[in-house]
């Protein structure tokens, strides 16, 4: 009997420790792994957020949860307490994501930047951030006067090497002379790595330097050194007001609204979103007026010729380091190819840390 | 890629504002650990300074302020530790671990508001020198007031411990503090400075990453450099100087790797990154294989309750 009471008390506590209330109708949970203020990708999902609660929609969200066992205690609670869609912003949520929708399948689930959709309430969704880094990559080929580009890379996953491969291809074409130089920092966030990580390239004569990383320390360090810069995730202007040509921005608000609208009118359905510029999931910052008019005028309009579909980042013929071809002439890379894109286009200096 | 002198200059220059929280940490905690007392609370210590630093920095606009407070703050929180461990004659180990997990979870609730915003420029010495004199410019001229003081410290630490009646005082009380309350010294208070100093100097380490190193807040910045420090200490030895050495070591060779990578040698990557680690212990336990020395500098009471049976 008092294992019984155990049991309730229990449960009652971790129901208190996430309390979210029962009683209204439609609400979203989201699940974040990093805190609001990040300054970077959760704050931008924080954001998006803040959107689906302007559009009139109960929200409640759980921040800093860690990708493992505490995460699937968090959703199930979110599904337990009576949300109806969930979203799971980040890549480690993938199998609990999964394990949990089965058992709520009145509940519908979006996972962020991952593939599995295991049942017919979950879809995934992720952007196409290698068109942002391909408007960096014409941008730095035309801006550098060393042409050499310095890139802080994270971790050798597909998502950091395409967006590589997107810069130095449009750097390429610009200019031929260009060359990569990367440094692999192995760290999504240390702001004194990352800027050691800056001022080494820059001391290797980079004088333009791009970040995978999500800190603001390697802009700072641009700015210091008078070289040019680039922002992640979000506007990181105010940092660097002189070094910053733009920024990518990840814009999850008008999908995350348009997601919880269709879920509240019943007219959701499993997918799998990749979006890019076209959609406004990826976004650029301000152009700096020292890019020059005309400079800022070829950005824009190639950014208008990525989002209608006219240029595509990844266009034959493209050749691996070795020289073997990736994608012929005339073809564009298919989304199987860059979801599992796993070695350098030709161009790029060193070899990709296994 | 240029390797002449004036190059390796500037890179000597950054290598030792790298290593300046690592001396600073290491230097504080070797005295705490001297005195008997392990703590291992250094990394919640410096992410504590290091947002209290720049909470300051922001609302006050006064970069003194802000430093003193940090090292302030360190000692406030180190005498929540001093407190538990001295008076309540907790176990070291757990509460330098809890003061830890505690620090982290403290700044970033502290921390909210002070996400984004960007640092102010701390001033720094000499800056017309560091451009006119080449290779030594760099190295000796163009920093900030802290990294003077942490270059100094070591010696400074060395020379208080073995040449100073408190350093003495502070090194009996860390070997046999039985025989040095016989002697009529208040272990316990003799701790608590000791422990509010090593707070102190982490508060400081922080303050330095936050307010001048990458000037911002964001949360969990330390990223680790508490615990290198502290293993800095042991493997050390216990002793400044040796702590300054493998303080730059550590430091430059963690640039140095990324140099490489830029410059793009063949070697794997994460063999790169791991060798700051590796050279580090290498080379301490290489300088520091004199057995007799090690039984000398090491606190044979480290990590042990103390208390006075009344």
């Amino acid at each position: 009997m008092y294992k019984n009471f155990f049991r309730y008390l229990i449960s009652a506590i971790f129901l208190l420790g996430f309390s979210v209330n029962s009683n209204a109708d439609f609400k979203v949970g989201f699940v974040y792994v990093g805190p609001t203020g990040d300054h970077g990708w959760t704050f931008q999902h924080h954001e998006g957020r803040n959107a689906v609660e302007a559009a009139g929609i109960k929200t409640t969200f759980v921040e800093s949860v860690p990708e493992g066992a505490d995460a699937e205690r968090v959703i199930r609670q979110l599904a337990q307490s009576g949300h109806d869609l969930i979203f799971t912003t980040s890549f480690g949520y993938m199998d609990p994501t999964n394990k949990v929708a089965k058992d709520f399948p009145n509940v519908k689930f979006e996972h962020a930047t991952g593939y599995k959709r295991e049942h017919s309430n979950v879809s995934t969704y992720s952007a196409r951030f290698y068109e942002g880094r391909t408007l960096l990559g014409h941008i730095a080929g035309k801006m550098t006067k060393t042409n050499t580009i310095g890139y802080i890379a994270s971790f050798p996953i597909p998502e950091v090497i395409r967006g590589i491969n997107a810069m130095t291809l449009a750097a390429q074409k610009v200019n031929p002379n260009i060359k990569t130089k990367i440094v692999w920092v192995f760290t999504w966030y240390d702001p004194g790595k990352e800027a050691e990580a800056a001022q080494a390239l820059i001391d290797q004569g980079a004088d333009v330097i791009m970040q995978h990383t999500d800190s603001t320390a390697p802009v700072q360090t641009a700015e210091k050194a008078g070289v040019w810069s680039f922002g992640q995730a979000s506007d990181m202007q105010r940092f660097a007001p002189k070094s910053i040509l733009t920024s990518i921005i990840d814009d999850w608000a008008p999908y995350y609204v348009e997601r919880a609208i269709a879920a509240r009118d019943g007219t959701w359905n499993q997918q799998d979103t990749w979006h890019g510029l076209k959609e406004g999931m990826v976004a650029m910052g301000p152009y700096n007026s020292a890019m020059g008019a005309d400079l800022v005028k070829e950005v824009e309009q190639l950014q208008k010729d990525l989002a209608s579909g006219k240029v595509h980042s990844f266009t034959g013929p493209i050749y691996d380091q070795k020289g073997n071809i990736l994608v012929a002439e005339g073809k564009v890379a298919d989304d199987g190819m860059l979801a599992g894109m796993s070695v350098y286009v030709k161009g790029v200096e060193g070899d990709i840390p296994k | 890629m240029s390797l002449d002198i004036s190059f390796i200059g500037i890179l000597i220059g950054s290598i030792m504002a790298s290593s300046v929280p690592l001396i600073l940490a290491a230097s504080g905690e070797l005295i705490t650990e001297r005195s008997g007392v392990l703590n291992l609370g250094v990394e919640g210590m410096m992410i504590i300074g290091a947002i209290s630093g720049f909470a300051l920095m922001v609302i006050t606009d006064n970069l003194f302020i802000a430093i003193v407070g940090s090292m302030l703050s360190g000692v406030i929180i180190s005498l929540i530790f001093g407190f538990l461990t001295q008076s309540l004659l907790t176990n070291h180990v757990a509460t330098g671990l809890a003061l830890t997990i505690f620090g982290i979870g403290l700044s970033a609730m502290l921390g909210k508001n002070f996400v984004g915003i960007p640092g102010k420029e701390f001033p720094i010495l000499f800056s017309s020198l560091r451009e006119s004199i080449p290779f030594f410019g760099p190295i000796l001229f163009g920093h900030s007031i802290v990294l003077y003081f942490a270059f100094a410290l070591p010696f400074l630490t060395n020379y208080f411990l073995k040449k100073t009646k408190l350093g003495l005082v502070v090194r009996a009380v860390g070997d046999s503090p039985v025989s040095a309350s016989n002697q009529g010294i208040n272990v316990i208070l003799v701790r608590y400075c000791c422990i509010l100093y090593g707070g102190a100097m982490c508060g400081l380490a922080g303050a330095y990453l936050s307010l001048i190193y990458t000037p911002q807040w964001i949360e969990n910045m330390t990223a680790g450099r508490g615990w290198i420090a502290l293993a800095l200490v042991v493997f050390a030895t216990w002793s400044p100087i040796k702590v300054l050495i493998g303080a730059l070591i550590f430091g430059g060779i963690t640039i140095l790797q990324l140099h490489m990578q830029a410059i793009g040698f063949r070697i794997p990557v994460q063999f790169l990154s791991a060798l700051p680690y590796l050279m580090t212990i290498i080379v301490l336990v290489v300088i520091s294989r004199d057995s007799r020395k090690i039984k000398l500098n090491t606190p044979t009471s480290l990590g042990r309750i103390f208390y006075r049976e009344k």
